[in-house]
């Protein structure tokens, strides 16, 4: 019995010194010298791996910025100026804030707007139906509802809304990663300028026909008149087969273009309710159903 | 007009759906079950019913109440689990075993992983197994009830072919003896109808019949149960030819035990076992090797419950690493 | 024992019920659209403007690159348009529009109904012809045969196959051809193994046509016996070029191959009696026969239609969309494209409009997989479908690679079959052509 204890014991110390040993080698031989600045980097980054930065994840933008010694075009959406300015510290280098970006759905053909002329019945899925054809509406240009962008949304910021059909981004959880601007297939999600409180004014639809065609496919068509072109003061509305485009970098928000459009095609968002508007507040919204969307 | 439907070729479809093949899975165990009844009279109905009932009820209760989602109990695959579990259990059983066995069946085998589909063991088996060993003395007592259908016969004790033999030359026997012995073990009484067993093997034949219609109907491929029982068959023939005192013939073991319907109906469950054919086969002979050990060096007589239920664990493997023939041999494209 | 392809496989219903009736002529609508990109390849040039008088058979689009076709004009009269005009799918695509006056055809086609029998042409000049007639092929595909019929440097044809399978329910218009004009097949046929410089020919035909089985027996018996016709047991894709070559000779065209891999080349029978009529009377493609059938529509026909000609035209000839039509199909059922703008043209691989109603063709909700296996049997191509549209699903390119998605020839027998109504080849399809991308995508070794 003693003896039995005691060569349990010695074996398995033997063993474990002798693995510990092989261990060590091992580890000594396979070593991979890294750069300790990359896993500072990397503890910086939000952690989200959500490849919105154009790299495979954070470990992957931490070392490529840790690499070059340099943030030139390399930005990080999710966590914004705050973490690329840490990031800029980490490496002693500058870098100048960017405007904040969010997600914009340039569509305005809800069921009511833009009625469905076929009926599809294949997998729900906007890159299935866009292969197929151009659409189960008479637009083919605008969204088609199947939630390509939601199912691509890390941050459950964007949603489909069932009534509309029509994705809602949730400007709270948006980080601009820019996944849904890649996943839908139609082309219709921009990332815009969050503008000074959030305000931003933008032509919600990407409808390139002629006006009259775009006009009968959904009512809500950006129809090419150029109204809005020659209201703005700005400059900043450009008219180019026969749809409008707001510079963002450019409009000053004065809302002159929102009044000028006839299918009110152009959005404003988060302005407060017009001091002109009617004496009771819920009913602005509803009587010009263009002017507000709270959250779009 | 009407909106046209636009949709992604193809666009017409077969006539086959799971519901349709789960009913002709029932319509192939309808003759076994009739000759359990006419066997066992009211406890095989009820057992039948019991089993039945439990399973339909309980996944519906799981999917409604605790998935939150539209119960599916209309594709019939539970009452499929439900015949086959009172099936695999003796005649005699009460009828809290099969609540027992239908509740590990369908609540714990088959929901917890997600429902049909997505089980990796054979509901029915699990619950006929998880019920032998914590009930061995009910589960293994082959006592055959009084029979409506056959009246004035008192209840027989029976026990299963192979406990006979194995009970046998435990005591010293030759099989030739145990044989001699028990008339009932001769191979016209276990094909067409004999007590001692579980309720759904009382007929070879009845279940041949079964296997038949699933050939016909193209519910299921020859492979795993030829597979199984020509395993067993050679595995068997060997031992046997060695020494013919020690073990019983090939075709002895084929018709008992529940071989046929394990193979037919337990082994061939779509969920649980391989996609593609060299993966059935290679599935088969696994069956078929370990039910023939477990039976000659096992403890428990029968193993085919066991042999199928350890083959179940394999098959995501079989599935990943033995892959059908693919058309066209593969170029090297510079 | 018939001989048929040696794995998976569908029988869907045949449901020929177009198939005795004779092509009718269809009349000349007013206008035509017709399409510049009518094959697969490069969309061609158009070479007329607004204005432009032009005859039948006037070429009106220049091939435009190696795998491109010319377009010929299916109609006398004046271009009202070059733009572009939408498609079957809703898709703008550059469009000749002329304005149908008379029936003004080229000087240089041979209208006379006489059978040309001698074959004066060699092998360069028949190639020649072909590209300049602008044949592609009618089996669906629009690969221009010109491209075909020239194998690329170091391959060699030995066997031509004319595929006379027509294994898609419906369709009967290869059919009719087979039936009312199979001396012009074979022809035709006789043409290309001349272009190609072989010496045996087969003509492949599924057993539920016993009728062009036998009219082809009856002239390869005396006339043509170069060309041997083989019955080939009815199964759904028999017309699949490489489930087709299986069949006739037993070859198995390798995996990323092409049918000259394995010596052979394929030639649909419209495709067939198109080569005759533009090398023996000088034709061009722009008309072919084409199945107008479905169960809720009163009559079933074959027509011989001009190509451009808009399929509402089409309907209304034939007393217009019944109100139990809930889908219209070019094409076959198992691989036709729904149309969703009735107002699109037919272009020359146009072979039916099929219409179905809802209960024909409502796709049932999604169920569990039960993992039956019955998708992995009935794949002609040896895939595991169940396997490959989870991958897709979930993105794996790697794994969708190993498992060679890149072999699917999306013949829809995984979704005809699946018991739960899983829709397989929506996602296999995407999979396939996003792997495909990054294949080519590689830098080549």
């Amino acid at each position: 019995m003693g003896t039995t204890f005691i060569f349990t014991v010695v074996v398995l110390s033997v063993l474990g010194l002798l693995l510990a040993v092989v261990l060590f080698f091992i580890a000594k031989k396979f070593k991979v010298e890294e750069d300790p600045l990359i896993d500072i980097v990397e503890a910086t980054m939000p952690g989200a791996n959500c490849g919105g930065c154009g790299f495979a994840g954070c470990r992957a933008f931490a070392e490529a910025c840790v690499r070059t010694r340099s943030l030139d075009g390399k930005f990080c959406p999710v966590g914004g100026n705050a973490v690329m300015q840490k990031v800029a510290a980490h490496l002693g280098v500058t870098v100048e804030d960017k405007a904040p970006m969010v997600a914009v759905v340039r569509c305005n053909g809800t069921c009511a707007n833009r009625p469905r002329v076929t009926e599809y019945q294949g997998s729900v899925s906007c890159r299935i139906m866009s292969s197929l054809y151009s659409g189960d509406t008479g637009c083919r240009y605008g969204c088609l509802g199947c939630g390509d962008c939601e199912a691509v949304c890390k941050f459950g910021a964007i949603k489909v809304n069932p009534e509309t059909l029509i994705p809602e981004v949730d400007e709270e959880k948006c980080t601009a990663c820019g996944a849904c601007v890649k996943a839908c297939p139609k082309g219709v999600i921009e990332l815009r300028n969050k503008g000074p409180k959030n305000r931003r004014v933008y032509v919600s639809c990407i409808n390139q026909d002629k006006g009259a065609v775009a006009r009968r496919a959904c009512s809500a068509a950006c129809i090419g008149c150029r109204k809005c072109e020659k209201a703005c003061p700005f400059g900043a509305i450009t008219v180019e087969n026969n749809l409008a485009y707001i510079d963002f970098n450019k409009c000053k928000l004065c809302r002159k273009c929102v009044a000028e459009c006839p299918t009110g095609a152009i959005h404003a968002v988060n302005f407060p309710p017009k001091p002109a508007a009617p004496a009771t507040p819920e009913a602005a919204p509803a009587a010009a159903p263009a002017a507000e969307t709270p959250k779009e | 007009m009407r909106k046209l439907i636009v949709s992604p070729a193809p666009h017409v479809h077969g006539s086959e759906s799971t519901r349709k093949i789960m009913l002709d899975v029932i319509i192939a165990l309808a003759p076994s079950m009739l000759v359990a009844v006419y066997f066992f009279g009211l406890s095989a109905v009820q057992l039948l019913l019991v089993s039945v009932l439990v399973c339909v009820g309980l996944e519906y209760l799981i999917q409604k109440y605790m998935l939150r989602r539209q119960p599916t109990v209309s594709d019939l695959s539970a009452v499929v689990t439900g015949v086959l579990l009172a099936l695999n259990l003796p005649p005699s059983a009460p009828w809290w075993v099969a609540v027992i066995g239908g509740v590990v069946a369908i609540g714990i085998t088959k929901m917890t992983f997600g429902g049909l589909g997505h089980n990796i063991f054979n509901p029915a088996l699990v619950g006929r197994v998880f019920l032998l060993v914590s009930f061995p003395v009910i589960m293994t007592d082959w006592t055959v009830p009084e029979s409506i259908f056959r009246p004035g016969v008192d209840a027989v004790s029976g026990a299963t072919p192979l406990a006979m033999i194995k009970e046998g030359l435990a005591q010293g026997q030759t099989v030739d003896q145990i044989l001699a012995a028990n008339p009932d073990l001769s191979y016209g009484q276990m094909l067409f109808a004999r007590a001692g067993g579980s309720a759904g093997e009382a007929s070879a034949l009845a279940l041949i019949l079964g296997f038949i219609y699933l050939l016909v109907r193209k519910v299921i491929r020859p492979h795993i149960p030829v597979a199984i029982i020509l395993t067993v068959a050679v595995m068997s023939g060997i031992f046997w030819l060695i020494n013919p005192e020690q073990y019983t013939d090939p075709l002895f073991n084929i018709l008992t035990g529940g071989l046929l319907l394990g193979s037919i109906f337990m082994a061939t469950d779509y969920v649980t076992s391989p996609m593609a054919p060299k993966g059935m086969v290679i599935y088969g002979i696994g069956i078929g090797v370990l039910t023939v050990l477990i039976r000659y060096f096992g403890s428990y007589p029968e193993g085919v419950s066991f042999a199928i239920l350890i083959m179940n664990s394999i098959v995501p493997l079989l599935n990943k690493y033995i892959k059908p023939a693919r058309f066209g041999k593969e170029v090297k494209h510079a | 024992m018939r001989r048929t392809f040696s794995m998976g496989g569908v029988h869907p219903r045949d449901c020929k019920i177009s198939a005795d009736s004779a092509i009718e002529i269809f009349p000349l609508p007013q206008r035509m659209y017709i399409s510049m990109s009518q094959h697969l390849g490069a969309p061609a040039k158009p070479l007329v403007q607004k204005g432009d008088k032009v005859k039948v058979g006037q070429m009106i689009g220049a091939s435009a690159g190696f795998i491109s076709a010319n377009i010929h004009s299916s109609v006398s009269g004046t271009v009202a348009a070059v733009e572009p005009y939408a498609d079957l799918a809703g898709n703008p695509v550059m469009h000749v529009v002329i304005d149908v006056e008379g029936d003004e055809w080229e000087e240089s086609i041979d209208r006379t109904p006489d059978t040309v029998r001698e074959i004066t042409l060699g092998p360069a000049e028949i190639i020649k012809r072909i590209a300049d007639c602008g044949i592609v092929g009618m089996g669906g595909a629009s690969f221009p045969t010109h491209v075909k019929l020239s194998p690329p440097p170091g391959k060699k044809a030995e066997f031509l196959i004319i595929n006379g399978a027509e294994c898609e329910p419906y369709l009967t218009s290869d059919y009719r051809l087979m039936v009312e004009h199979p001396e012009e097949v074979l022809l035709g046929a006789r043409i290309m193994m001349r272009a190609l410089g072989v010496t045996k020919g087969y003509i492949g035909i599924e057993d539920n046509k016993p009728a062009a089985i036998e009219a082809m027996r009856r002239l390869t018996a005396s006339s043509y016996t170069e060309i041997e016709v083989v019955p080939l047991k009815k199964k759904y894709p028999q017309g699949g070029e490489k489930q087709l070559i299986d069949a006739v000779t037993g070859r198995k065209v390798p995996s990323m191959g092409l049918p000259i891999d394995t010596g052979v080349v394929v030639q649909n029978v419209g495709t067939s009696y198109a080569v005759y009529e533009a090398v023996q009377k000088n034709k061009p493609l722009f008309e072919g026969v084409m199945t107008i059938t479905g169960q809720c529509l009163g009559g079933q026909h074959n027509f011989l239609v001009r190509t451009g000609t808009t399929f509402d035209r089409i309907l209304e000839h034939v007393g217009g969309v019944p109100q139990t039509a809930a889908k219209i199909i070019s094409g076959g059922p198992m691989m036709g494209k729904a149309v969703s703008n009735l107002s699109a043209a037919t272009v020359k691989s146009s072979s039916s409009l099929l219409l179905l109603t809802e209960e024909q063709t409502r796709r049932r909700a999604e169920g569990e997989c039960i993992r039956c296996g019955k998708c992995v049997e009935a794949c002609p191509m040896g895939l595991e479908p169940y396997l490959l549209n989870k991958l897709s699903r979930a993105g794996r390119m790697e794994e969708l690679e190993e498992h060679k998605v890149y072999d699917c020839i999306e013949c829809g027998c995984c979704v005809f079959t699946c018991p739960a109504y899983i829709p397989l080849l929506d996602y296999i399809r995407i999979g396939k052509a996003d792997v495909m991308r990054i294949m080519r995508s590689r830098p080549k070794k």
